[in-house]
């Protein structure tokens, strides 16, 4: 672990296994004056992979944003209740959002490659947060965990944009790893790729979770039963001002959610009869 | 008979009756409108070539290297622009070094730092306004504030306060340019930068700014060639129009008196001789090649930046 300039309340000792890796009180978020999801509980597990299920527009990416504090870059949003990350409030006062967000990685629903080449997307986030090590070799084991190596070793100096859509996620996978963070959460990241490049994904989350702690959004109801520990099922009701407000309907082990849910609501979403 | 472009070979019969394509007739506003558009550059270009050959027809016999190296005189034909064309070139280097600093600092400012508040929202409509205020406001503002307040610093209707005052004048320009560019950045891109752990001036020097910079560019070297051109404002801080001298390359010569490229042909227009009035074409030539020269410019430095970037 590189030496952080600084300092911030987040400690470097080993993770206890017990201790949740990230855990939500109690929180509500608003954009503008509007309420996007009320008062959301949660505990997730360090070193396993946890899902969001929901319907779409019911506040995954919004709840999601929340653990790496992106959604403080969202004018007017505003998060209430407290999450923890390995004990440490991420809110606190002490915590500076930067650090937050190389210990707490994120790929995006949409690709987002930089405007650089392949080489330095990978390289851009390692070099401005300082490290040390052989960059060249970075690169590589990054590029080769995203299981994109093979496509592009020949032309890394090419830009990052010339990629395919299902590359350029790859690339954004890559891009994560590669600041070595802790917790890594993905928004979608197999919507916009093939079948075999979606289990490639697959199997690196595999692979991830004995370092990293996983966060995934999918509408993909295979996809969340196969590679998740743990599921996390939303849902939005219809509120008085004709918004519609997020809620955690049901969280529980995935074999729990997809086979014996507690709720009706749940059955219904996991078995694709809903609404 | 149809007048679709693309009728042979026909489609076979569509299965739903529910849609009147009209083809014929979308086509034919199509081709009005092309025509419009057409009608309209072609008017366009016609008055700028009329302008041309009028201007070129009058002062191009007058151009000479004699005409370029010479200062003014009372005689006609000995009358050159050389201290209009030195004093204009130095007041755009200055103005160029004051305006874009500061102009695209404020425009970073109030587009990637500002909070979106009451103030901020104010200072935003007050920039689009100062943008079209009239430039003579501008010179009235030089005079007071920097040609005669400040006179121990600029020296009176100096290099600087002329500089100054058209600095003034394009800053608004250049705020908007920088702030349209930054704009049209996706958000996408600083959400990724914020991601890997980027501060927020990593995320604008590394990622934004090199995609901005050819519109920024752009609007900048558009906005001095406004600046190139405009009489009013230098005529009101009270250049003068006949130099005889060069400013001397110091800091010295920014206090010293000047006169510019369009300072000098007013005068020659306002001049009863027909022989100054040929003097005003060739120099109104001269000025259009340096505006010209400029806009080139403006491109290729975009051209390249756009290359540069992958
Ligand atoms: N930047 C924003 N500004 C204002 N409202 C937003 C913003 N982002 C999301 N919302 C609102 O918050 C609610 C939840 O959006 P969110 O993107 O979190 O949904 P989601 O569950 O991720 O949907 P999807 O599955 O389609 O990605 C929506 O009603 C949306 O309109
Ligand atoms: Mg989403």
């Amino acid at each position: 672990m590189t030496n952080i300039a600084n300092p911030t309340m987040i400690s470097d000792s080993q993770p206890h296994l017990q201790e949740p890796a990230l855990k939500m009180e109690g929180v509500s978020i608003f954009y503008g004056s509007t309420p996007a999801i009320r008062e959301v509980y949660l505990d997730i597990p360090a070193h396993q992979i946890t899902a969001f299920i929901g319907p779409s527009g019911c506040g995954k990416s919004t709840v999601l944003r929340c653990f790496n504090r992106t959604n403080d870059l969202i004018p007017g949003a505003k998060v209430t209740g407290n999450v923890f990350f390995r004990g440490v409030n991420l809110y606190s006062k002490k915590v500076d959002p930067v650090e937050v967000r190389r210990r707490i990685g994120m790929v995006f629903q949409k690709p987002n490659p930089f405007p650089k080449s392949i080489y330095e997307n990978i390289a851009f986030g390692a070099r401005i947060n300082g490290y040390q090590g052989d960059m060249d070799q970075l690169v590589e084991n990054s590029l080769r965990r995203a299981a994109i190596w093979d496509e592009v070793k020949d032309k890394l100096k090419d830009s990052g944009l010339s990629l395919s859509g299902g590359q350029q996620q790859r690339l954004c996978i890559a891009r994560a790893i590669a600041i070595q963070p802790e917790v890594i959460l993905m928004d979608e990241p197999c919507s916009a790729l093939d079948p075999i490049s979606t289990l490639r994904i697959e199997e690196l989350m595999q692979e991830l979770k004995e370092q990293y702690t996983i966060v995934i959004v999918t509408h993909n109801m295979q996809q969340a039963s196969r590679v998740s520990d743990k599921t996390a099922f939303f849902n939005a009701e219809a509120t008085e001002q004709g918004g519609k407000l997020g809620f955690l309907v049901e969280y529980d082990d995935t074999v729990n959610i997809f086979t014996n849910p507690k709720q009706d609501f749940t059955r219904d979403y996991v078995s694709g009869r809903f609404g | 008979m149809s007048s679709n472009p693309y009728s042979a070979p026909q489609l076979p019969d569509a299965h739903s009756s529910d849609f009147q394509p009209a083809l014929n007739k979308r086509y034919k506003l199509d081709r009005f409108f092309e025509f419009l558009t057409w009608i309209a550059t072609f008017v366009g270009l016609l008055v700028l070539m009329m302008l041309l050959y009028d201007v070129i027809s009058d002062g191009a016999s007058r151009l000479s290297w004699q005409f370029i190296s010479s200062f003014p005189s009372r005689r006609p034909a000995a009358a050159g622009l050389l201290s209009a064309l030195v004093g204009s070139i130095w007041l755009l280097c200055v103005t160029a070094i004051l305006s874009f600093p500061i102009g695209v600092g404020a425009g970073i400012f109030l587009e990637e730092f500002a909070p979106d508040n009451f103030f901020t929202q104010i200072i935003e409509i007050n920039i689009g306004n100062l943008a079209a205020v009239p430039s003579i406001i501008y010179g009235l503002l030089g005079l007071q504030v920097f040609s005669r307040i400040m006179r121990p610093i600029t020296g009176g209707p100096s290099v600087l306060t002329g500089g100054m005052t058209l600095a003034l004048l394009i800053l608004p320009i250049i705020i908007v340019a920088t702030r349209e560019s930054l704009r049209a950045v996706p958000n996408s891109l600083r959400q990724g930068g914020f991601a890997v752990g980027a501060t927020r001036w990593q995320v604008i020097r590394n990622l934004i700014l090199p995609q901005a910079i050819p519109g920024i560019l752009t609007g900048t070297i558009l906005a001095l060639s406004r600046a190139v051109g405009e009489t009013a404002p230098l005529i009101t801080i009270g250049a003068l129009t006949f130099i005889a001298f060069l400013p001397p390359l110091s800091l010295e010569g920014l206090q010293t008196d000047f006169t510019a490229l369009p300072i000098q042909i007013y005068n020659w227009v306002s001049r009863p001789q027909p022989e100054f009035h040929t003097n005003a074409a060739a120099g109104i030539i001269v000025l259009m090649v340096v505006l010209l020269t400029m806009n080139t410019t403006a491109v290729l430095l975009r051209n390249k930046f756009q290359k540069g970037r992958i």
